[in-house]
């Protein structure tokens, strides 16, 4: 027998220990802890650490340890009570400004966690939680956007003293009349200057009927503004659920996904996504506000607000400038000087109210409130849902007037990031397109534990069955492909929880499935070797030929399996992309395990032997 | 263990037009079944409700109906799921506005009876989304096979290509016929099924193939029936264990995995034992039909010396 290369036992004990490093963290278990991040996604200010000892020290709450771990601060914890009353706690004192939330903690050595070995993701239906996926109604944002045609035009042709006969709304468009060509024409003109984003068309039998719809591009920009600011307040709210690993993401053009582990209250979750939001502009009074803060007199005409964050209190009038249904876009943009500013755009009824009261304020500052109103659903002691509505009402952004304006206007003065925010929350608050659930998956705790333990069952139930017939079947060599086997799981386990892999009940029954077909590579090469045998091949050249012949054939037949995985990642439902990917990694490990893994095994036990017969039957 | 001390010597292509002809008949009854009783498709293709709940005991399921009834929902279907204190509740897809509310509604209706229900799973599918998942399923069998079918005919030849997709639609379809004949539940997990076993029959396929080119090209002088019949008799041994092993796990997963697997390894167990069939009498066979020669296979040179292991 020709003797195997030196570098592939190397290669072969590198995949070991990489297997087993990497596989380790699933076996670590976990400590019940708590999670703690800023909503802004900020980093954490520097003496929060001596905050969260400090608030934990007085209620005697010790943690196991406290600290940074991937941008989150964790607190952990050795009993899962703890964890619950420090969290109340820490929500109570760390205000609303922080998520706080509840989360397993892997106990993986901070050595391992340092290069990169974490436990695998489990899926939803194998750790408990919701699923939801939301459905942007994309008709109710175009009708919305041709309403404001209907609005706009004709107060934009008053104004040009351009007259029209008659208006119409139609499903996409506005349609305006003209009593001769000529008007028409000073129309399109005065339209296409102050509206670029509208598309003029008029139709051959009514040549004096202009039609004004969106054009395609513009259609496109509003749905996905739509969508985009649904995301974000979605996000926003989620967030304060207090859910540890949240999964707020886009589907498509007009779905989003929301993923909460461990969340089984669904009821609560459903009034949160559809709470709804809204802003108002409103001048800042002049009286003291810190004194009305302090001491609880509120000037008459006047209400008390704070500021988002900072929690600087300022006195507001009580009349409305304009409120979030005058409010048509905002968009973050670039001021004449080149900095941050948020471009807000009004309707006709805000641009009239904004433009009279700035023409009288210039210089003095104005405040932009974001009011939300949540409904939040707690259960009293016979189970019966309580709904209560909560108000959030925070000043989001104060700024000078720096002139007259109406219809269109920026707020400067922001940090790009700042404009940002401000840009999506305004019209989040304004704006959020209606949301449809059009698929809601829950699974109970129990239920995952039970996956889970399932899972294990059958896979355990199925290596020893299939460990059994090989050996019986093929006595030592079966040993050599049951090595295999073992060495397939662990790299298998090892690439899954590096790429960070979500493991599923699919995806368990994808592993069990492979472990029957990672041994048919073995099977063909050890049949090959009978064959020799009985073909009279001397028994290492047997032992050589099998190996060598099967190769190109498990090659090809793993990669027609492979088409397949690929095809069903692509359809791509999320328990099924589970069960593809297990299906897919597990496929490229065993070509290399079955082959080089076995073959080393045999050549460790017979290269040297003199062999008179091969034990393989 | 030493069943065989020989290669057998079974003459399969002795049987070859009967094995057509069988196989067509089967198919065309497989398809009719499909169409004509249909396959019960999960809510994951129709949408609809599906709860499941479990009471600390055994639970009569008419008091579970009529909870629902009183409710409003006269449509339930309520079945035991495992055990007698697990309920599975289905509703069909509600053409109301407000459908994501039903599920809300349904544990309300059990829980003002009951505090003591635990929940195990709420499934809400939206009718569209089932209707995607349709075409989204179709595309996906039309794609593998595709990629199958331009694989095979990039390492073989055209007539094996035809061969091997055949028998992939073969066994997809005695499979489908399978689940409709005794109404097992078609979900999106049936489907994955479906999918893995496309690639895993077409694996038997091949290994067949692999050994007629490599026979076409040493038995120089033995016509192509008698090299298929013994490319199919070298191989048969290997199949028939791979079958065993496979079908080693996937009863393990039958028996202990669970509910959410069930129809999953039900249709993986069936078309692992009709591809057994199918690669000999499907693929195999209809290369043979389409003329496969000697020339079509002639030498993809001696490279493979270089990419051995």
């Amino acid at each position: 027998m020709k003797p195997y290369s030196t570098w592939k036992y190397v290669l072969l004990i590198a995949a070991l220990l990489f297997g087993l490093i990497y596989a380790a963290p699933n076996f670590y278990g976990d400590d019940p802890s708590v999670q703690i991040s800023l909503e802004s996604g900020d980093a954490l200010p520097a003496d929060f650490g001596d905050r969260v000892a400090a608030a934990l020290q007085d209620a005697g709450l010790a943690p196991s340890a406290s600290g940074v771990e991937n941008g989150q601060w964790v607190v952990r914890f050795d009993a899962a009570d703890r964890q619950l009353k420090a969290a109340d706690l820490l929500k109570e004192k760390l205000g609303r400004d922080y998520v706080v939330a509840l989360n397993l903690a892997s106990k993986t050595p901070a050595w391992l966690r340092a290069i990169g070995a974490r436990p695998m993701n489990l899926g939803l239906d194998l750790r408990g939680g919701v699923h939801f996926l939301l459905e942007v109604d994309i008709d109710e944002v175009r009708k919305k956007a041709v309403e404001r045609i209907v609005t706009e035009v004709p107060a934009l042709l008053r104004k040009e003293d351009i007259r029209y006969t008659g208006r119409r709304q139609t499903d996409s468009a506005a349609v305006l009349e003209f009593a001769d060509s000529e008007r028409l024409e000073a129309a399109r003109r005065a339209i296409a200057k102050n509206f670029a984003e509208y598309q003029l068309t008029t139709a051959p039998d009514a040549p004096l009927a202009l039609q004004i719809s969106l054009s395609d591009k513009e259609a496109k920009r509003i749905v996905d503004f739509a969508v985009q600011q649904n995301l974000t307040t979605l996000r926003n709210r989620v967030n304060q659920l207090g859910v540890a690993e949240p999964l707020v993401q886009r589907q498509g053009t007009n779905r989003i996904v929301v993923q909460l582990p461990g969340v089984q209250d669904t009821t609560r979750v459903k009034d949160l996504l559809g709470a709804t939001a809204t802003l108002e502009y409103r001048a800042v009074a002049d009286q003291d506000a810190a004194t009305a803060a302090a001491t609880g007199a509120i000037p008459a005409g006047t209400e008390l607000f704070y500021t988002r964050g900072d929690h600087r209190p300022y006195l507001l009038k009580r009349e409305v400038i304009a409120g979030g249904d005058n409010l048509v876009d905002a968009a973050s943009t670039v001021d004449e000087n080149g900095g941050p500013a948020v471009s807000v755009t009004l309707d006709a009824t805000g641009a009239k109210n904004m433009f009279s009261f700035t023409e009288k304020n210039v210089g003095k500052p104005m405040a932009v409130l974001f009011k939300e109103r949540e409904v939040i659903t707690n259960y009293n002691a016979k189970g019966e849902p309580i709904r209560e509505h909560r108000e959030v009402e925070e000043i989001i952004s104060v700024a000078s007037i720096r002139g007259v304006f109406g219809k269109r206007f920026q707020t400067t003065g922001l940090s790009s990031k700042e404009a940002h925010n401000l840009a999506l929350l305004l019209k989040a608050g304004a704006l959020a397109a209606p949301v449809d659930i059009v698929e809601e998956r829950t699974v109970g705790p129990s239920l995952g534990a039970d996956n889970i333990r399932k899972g294990f069952t059958a896979a355990a139930l199925g290596l020893t069955l299939v460990a059994i017939f090989m050996v019986l079947y093929y006595r030592v060599f079966g040993l050599f492909a049951v090595g295999a086997l073992l060495l397939n799981l662990v790299l298998l386990v090892a690439v899954l929880s590096l790429l960070q892999a979500t493991l599923t009940m699919p995806g368990i029954a994808g592993v069990v499935l492979h472990m029957g077909i990672a041994v048919d590579a073995n099977v063909l090469i050890y049949e090959r070797i009978r064959e020799e045998l009985r073909n009279g091949a001397k028994p290492h050249h047997a032992i050589e030929a099998g190996y060598e012949r099967a190769f190109l054939t498990i090659a090809d037949a793993n990669v027609t399996v492979l088409i397949g995985t690929v095809v069903l990642f692509a359809l791509g439902a999320g328990p099924v992309k589970g069960f593809a990917i297990t299906l897919a990694i597990g496929i490229l490990t065993s070509q290399f395990t079955a082959i080089v893994g076995s073959r080393a095994l045999a050549q460790l036990c017979f290269a040297k032997r003199p062999l008179r017969d091969v034990p393989i039957w | 263990m030493k069943f065989f001390a020989r290669v057998p010597k079974i003459n399969f292509m002795a049987q070859r037009k009967v094995g057509l002809v069988v196989s067509s008949i089967l198919t065309v009854a497989a398809i009719l079944l499909v169409v004509f009783r249909g396959l019960n498709f999960g809510i994951d293709f129709t949408g609809g409700v599906l709860v499941e709940v479990s009471y600390p005991k055994s639970v009569e399921l008419d008091k579970v109906r009529h909870d629902l009834a009183e409710a409003g929902y006269e449509r339930a279907i309520v079945q035991y799921f495992g055990a007698s204190s697990a309920v599975l509740i289905r509703l069909p897809p509600a053409s109301s506005e407000n459908s994501s509310q039903v599920s809300t509604h349904v544990l309300e209706a059990l829980h003002a009876k009951d505090n003591d229900i635990t929940l195990r799973r709420i499934e809400f599918v939206g009718p569209q989304i089932g209707e995607e998942l349709f075409s989204a399923g179709g595309l996906a069998l039309l794609f593998a096979f595709m990629g199958i079918a331009a694989y095979i005919m990039f390492r073989f030849e055209w007539k094996f290509s035809v061969g091997a997709i055949a028998a992939l639609v073969h066994d997809a379809v005695m499979v489908l016929g399978f689940l409709s004949i005794f109404q097992v539940e078609f979900d999106i997990t049936t489907l994955a099924a479906i999918l893995a076993l496309i690639g895993y029959s077409n694996n038997e396929t091949i290994v067949i193939f692999d050994r007629i080119r490599e026979n076409l090209i040493s038995e120089r002088r033995s016509g192509i029936l008698d090299v298929v019949n013994l490319s199919v008799n070298q191989t048969i041994l290997r199949s028939v264990i791979t079958h065993l092993t496979t079908l080693l796990v996937l009863t393990a997963l039958l028996v202990l995995g669970g509910s959410t697997v069930h129809s999953f390894s039900v249709a993986l167990i069936v078309g692992v034992i009709v591809a057994t069939y199918s690669s000999i009498y499907v693929s195999t066979n209809l290369a043979v039909a389409l003329g496969v020669s000697r020339e079509d296979l002639l030498p993809p040179k001696d490279k493979e010396v270089d990419e051995m292991p």
